[in-house]
């Protein structure tokens, strides 16, 4: 590992530290409030009827018998719910609404109409959450069917977004060079047709929200306790919905119980909460089921891929095509955008990909963790060793040959990258000498051994975000942002980016988030929280030293006073003179004789000029070691090691975390993940945890995960730090995969690979 | 969920007169299956009879083998030291299911009378016969992976979920139960059933019948027993297919050998045909093979779950090869 350059150069520095999480002893005692458990006076509970169907219309909604049970309040349908404005068309620069859009276009119980089973119908509001579940049974619905449009067949609508979320720089049907023509001059054709099942995220903490409506002064005001990983986009949405000031709409939210894609921009649970509060005149809870999250939670689609690679003999790629195909809801225009890695992964002339995507009557998708990336780099990653293995090349080498200097498709130069290190670094972590080219080649046992590897990557993005540090005159320090904890670690790193940069130690500085009135920062995704909040915290921090400079040099008493600003350094809690760092003043008298409790700076980051300059991705290597049962079709993942050029790394330890967790959830995917829909109604077959199989710890394997620790010169000035949220997701899949056709020469296409699968492949 | 009266039972009597009395009430032992039942609004008892204080916990040696009573719970079962000892297969097979905390819970008896998995079944705007007499089998036409390819008929194609009785169904088990009509005891090839028209009766009980103790006979398996599961996930899966292997071997001859089925019928399934094509033969992997075959042949699988054939014949070799191995060691599984 390469040292770290720290950014202030003061003694107590936490920055590149393995501290301990500062939630981690309340998480595992139980003692970390999540929404579902937050206490509010005068609480009624809200249980959501879905539709039964998956097509046509409520032909009528009987809540009689429903009503009658004791302790019920009312029952929000579509005909007594309060009348909505539908969403914005964008939050920022993501595009909500239409074709490529991130979500469903519809508001919640505005009409009758049913466009997928598991749709909320009703919310029945109770005294009790049983007497709520009890009437819920009693709610009688019966529909005008429709036939439901659950198969990919050519008849059904189908849509080819040009953009992925509105964003001109992911376009989503590109050309570049002349891929057909190149691809039928190639010396060796690889053409495949690669599938991935429909995956849900299965946080533990399931969508859970508290509406609670206040007048004030004749306004009203509206506050939501949301799991939520995007507090300003949802207080806009609400704002926007119920055509109020945005500042009469707080949404909060101090812990996530997981989220991986969910939890953000699925907005209709936490509107069905807000218009139950509303007819009930009293704050509701709903906390949804883990039956209900398979239909209103989001998913990642199920995708069907068209893959080809046109090589010369020596490894050349010459043209790379990618045709996919995702599904969507009715109602939804989300696209999987799986060439996100075959846009910018090789040096590779001749590039064109598509994206279609039909709109089936099944829930509305979403992001999950590695959109794009997890299932296209499969494909895409399992390609190039099919490929290798047909040119009788190293599936490593082979990479190296189409490495990829500059970004192919805009000709920009990378940020920073060091992939060839974790080639070589993965190469020596898993023992990549003792594989064998052929495969069936190595015994274990019963087993056959095998070993793959694939490339991994992920975008890298500095966003926009403000943060507020206030100094109390006690020497503590409280520094806040709009920003979200779902797991990722942000209380224990913002708390050390910040307290080194007020130089004290980590343990006098309170890192607050989860609050739409702290500033601004987007949604908690797409990796990008370390290096939105990190370099917007270094400026808030920067600020506030400096505001205590220009109070110590303007005081006659301090021993500090008509120095130079830039003579001086914050240390250990002190402002010195860096020429004579034992003559300077504590921070709390600074403040006690300006007789002043506390002083508060702000500072905001965003991308610079450089982000037009340069093309912005993490990269990566992950190499898998598996041993296949054949006789019974059992996998097993012996190793997995991954190494990762990622920028600077804020926590060794919560950065091995978000890793260790993502290669899991890679291997899910791979291997077992896979929610089902019933072929004739579109009603979801997997529905709980026991039929949805995520990975347990006897899936685990060992696993050795290393960063090369790079900072990145062209973010946040000095600060250099990349996301790690989703690039430990990427790549695993084709890596196990690429180990088991090693071992047993079985190729599987289609995710997940189960037993199956194996048998009959 | 919706509401239910709920009593303790003080004695089996009295407890067997209370549900006889009421085709709606259920008797409530350690809750794994019922509760979650009652949540999805599967199950909708008017009242609900507690039998956990009724003193039924003991497993004891008897003259005849042991006796494991219906209030065990899974996790005491499968470490008792005689049961270790004597039964591995057992201890190994319990091992294999659910996860640590529900095995804390779940009892012997509630392990026998547990219901399907059939998602058909746990979902209410699904067509299920066992849940609902008439409306159709959603998964004879739908999604059927996890379903049966023995003894299925038209009504119904679920399989029966449990770890336990396979191993319970090899070693020829008695269920020892109690009702209002007085106590009898059931072979426990008798005590499930296969669906035909009526999928709504798991087993042969009359309502009102409690368990009350399962006893298992002596024999000469221990040495060489294996349960093998095949599932998707490590742990906390259900059997795509599992099998239950015990072999008495004299010299290299097989004297007597058990084989049950689990993930492959409404109820545990016994290879009845390869072990009665083993018995008095060599313990040979080709013979193994032969038997398996012979098994297979009646299987008539699904749409979904062809693959169940060819890997149930490849795990009863694979088990019948393990427990002759002796690979029977219990071990803790998660």
């Amino acid at each position: 590992m390469s040292t770290y350059q720290l950014i202030n150069s003061a003694p107590v520095a936490a920055i590149g530290k393995p501290i301990d999480r500062i939630d981690g002893i309340l998480k595992v005692t139980g003692t970390a409030p999540y929404t579902a458990e937050l206490a509010v006076p005068n609480l009624a509970y809200g249980v959501v009827v879905g539709s039964a169907i998956a097509h046509g219309s409520v032909r009528a909604l009987d809540v009689t018998e429903a009503l009658a049970v004791r302790g019920v309040v009312t029952i929000l349908t579509h005909q007594n719910a309060p009348r909505v404005q539908l969403l914005p068309e964008r939050l920022g620069e993501t595009l909500l609404r239409g074709e490529g859009g991130m979500t469903e276009s519809r508001q919640p119980l505005q009409d009758g109409a049913v466009h997928y089973a598991g749709q909320p119908l009703a919310v029945v509001v109770a005294e009790t959450y049983e007497a709520a579940r009890h009437a819920a049974t009693l709610v009688r619905v019966t529909y005008n069917q429709l036939p439901p449009q659950l198969a990919v067949t050519p008849a059904i609508r189908q849509t080819a977004p040009e953009q992925y979320l509105g964003n001109e720089s992911e376009k989503l049907q590109v050309t570049i060079g002349k891929p057909d023509a190149a691809l039928a001059a190639a010396a060796v054709q690889v053409q495949r047709v690669y599938q991935s099942a429909t995956t849900h995220h299965n946080p533990i903490e399931p969508l859970a929200t508290i509406a609670q409506w206040e007048s004030r002064d004749g306004a009203d005001f509206l506050t939501l306790y949301d799991a939520n990983r995007f507090v300003k986009g949802l207080q806009e949405v609400a704002s926007t919905a119920f055509a109020m000031p945005k500042e009469n709409v707080r949404v909060l939210c101090k812990y996530v119980g997981g989220a991986f894609g969910a939890k953000g921009w699925m907005f209709p649970p936490p509107l069905l909460a807000a218009m139950a509060a509303k007819l009930a005149r009293r704050p509701v809870k709903i906390e949804w089921r883990r039956q209900q999250m398979f239909s209103v939670a989001g998913q990642r689609p199920a995708t069907k891929q068209r893959l080809a690679l046109g090589a010369e003999k020596d490894g050349a790629i010459t043209a790379l095509l990618h045709h996919s195909q995702s599904t969507s809801s009715a109602v939804s225009g989300f696209v999987e955008p799986c060439a996100r890695m075959t846009r910018m992964m090789y040096g590779i002339p001749n590039i064109g990909f598509t994206h279609k995507v039909t709109h089936l009557n099944l829930p509305s998708p979403s992001t999950m963790r590695g959109p794009g990336e997890v299932v296209g780099g499969f494909a895409l990653e399992s390609a190039l060793d099919e490929l290798a293995y047909e040119l009788k090349m190293d599936p490593v080498a082979l990479r190296l040959r189409n490495y990829a200097e500059k970004n192919p498709e805009t000709g920009k130069p990378w940020s920073s990258k060091h992939l060839r290190q974790c080639y070589d670094r993965g190469r020596s972590l898993i023992g990549w000498a003792d594989r064998k080219a052929t495969p069936r080649s190595v015994r274990k046992g019963r087993a056959w051994l095998g070993y793959g590897m694939a490339s991994t990557m992920y975008p890298a993005r500095q966003r926009e975000a403000t943060v507020k540090a206030t100094l109390f005159a006690d020497g503590r320090a409280v520094v806040q942002c709009a920003t979200h904890e779902i797991g990722n670690g942000a209380y224990t790193v913002f708390q050390q980016i910040s307290a080194d940069e007020l130089s004290l130690p980590v343990e006098r500085v309170r890192f607050e988030l989860g609050d739409s009135d702290f500033p601004q920062a987007p949604a908690s995704g797409g990796s990008t929280t370390t290096s939105t909040v990190g370099p917007a915290a270094v400026k808030a921090c920067r600020a506030l030293i400096d505001s205590l400079k220009r109070l110590a040099v303007q005081a006659a008493q301090s021993p500090l006073t008509g120095a130079a600003m830039d003579a001086i350094e914050a240390r250990d809690g002190k402002l010195v003179l860096k020429e004579a760092t034992n003559q300077g003043e504590a921070y709390n008298e600074i403040l006690r004789r300006a007789n002043l409790p506390s002083l508060t700076a702000e500072g905001s980051g965003k991308a610079g000029p450089e982000s037009e300059q340069y093309s912005f991705y993490s990269f990566g290597a992950v190499f898998a070691q598996v041993w296949v049962d054949e006789a019974c079709g059992s996998v097993q993942v012996k190793r997995l090691c991954g190494v990762y050029d990622a920028g600077r790394v804020i926590n060794p330890k919560t950065a091995r975390s978000q890793i260790v967790g993502g290669m899991m959830m890679g291997l899910g995917a791979t291997l077992m993940e896979e929610t089902v829909y019933d072929p004739r109604n579109g009603r979801a077959v997997v529905r709980s945890l026991a039929d949805y199989h995520a990975p347990c710890c006897a899936d685990t394997p060992v696993m050795d995960v290393e960063f090369l620790n790079i900072p990145d010169p062209h973010i946040g000035g000095d600060f250099g730090a990349r996301g790690i949220g989703e690039i430990g997701c990427v790549g695993t899949p084709a890596a196990i995969s690429n180990a088991i056709f090693n071992a047993t020469g079985k190729r599987v296409r289609s995710l997940p690979i189960t037993l199956d699968k194996l048998l009959e492949g | 969920m919706r509401p239910f009266a709920f009593s303790s039972a003080t004695d089996a009597a009295s407890a067997a007169q209370m549900v006889a009395a009421n085709s709606s009430t259920r008797f409530l032992a350690g809750g794994t299956n019922l509760v979650d039942l009652m949540k999805e609004d599967v199950e909708r008892p008017t009242a609900v009879v507690s039998i956990g204080d009724l003193p039924f916990a003991q497993i004891q040696s008897t003259a005849s083998g042991i006796s494991i009573g219906a209030t065990a719970n899974n996790t005491d079962t499968a470490n008792n030291p005689t049961i270790r000892q004597a039964f591995p297969l057992l201890t190994q097979a319990i091992l294999a299911g659910a996860s640590q905390q529900i095995r804390n819970m779940a009892t012997a008896g509630g392990n026998l009378n547990q219901r399907t998995r059939c998602s058909y079944f746990y979902d209410t705007a699904m067509p299920c016969n066992k849940r609902e007499a008439g409306s159709g089998c959603g998964a004879l036409g739908g999604v059927n992976r996890m379903h049966a390819i023995f003894g299925w008929s038209n009504s119904c194609v679920a399989v029966h979920p449990s770890d336990m009785c396979i191993a319970l169904a090899a070693l020829d088990a008695t269920v020892n139960v109690q009702g209002p009509k007085g106590a009898r005891s059931i072979s426990f090839a008798d005590y499930h059933r296969l669906p035909g028209t009526t999928p709504q009766r798991d087993n042969t009980l009359t309502q009102g019948e409690l368990i009350t103790s399962i006893e298992i006979p002596q024999n000469n398996f221990a040495g060489h027993s294996h349960y093998l599961k095949l599932r998707d996930r490590s742990s906390y899966a259900f059997a795509l297919l599992s099998v239950a292997a015990a072999l008495e071997i004299n010299g290299n001859t097989i004297k007597a050998v058990r084989i049950a089925l689990g993930g492959v019928a409404h109820k545990p399934w016994r290879a009845t045909v390869a072990e009665r094509f083993l018995t008095g033969k060599a313990a040979t992997e080709a013979n193994f093979k032969l038997a398996a075959d012979r098994e297979m042949v009646a299987a008539k699988p699904l749409q979904h779950n062809k693959f169940k054939v060819t890997l149930g014949r490849r795990a009863i070799v694979r088990a019948l090869m393990n427990a002759m191995a002796g690979t029977g060691t219990p071990t803790q599984e998660n």
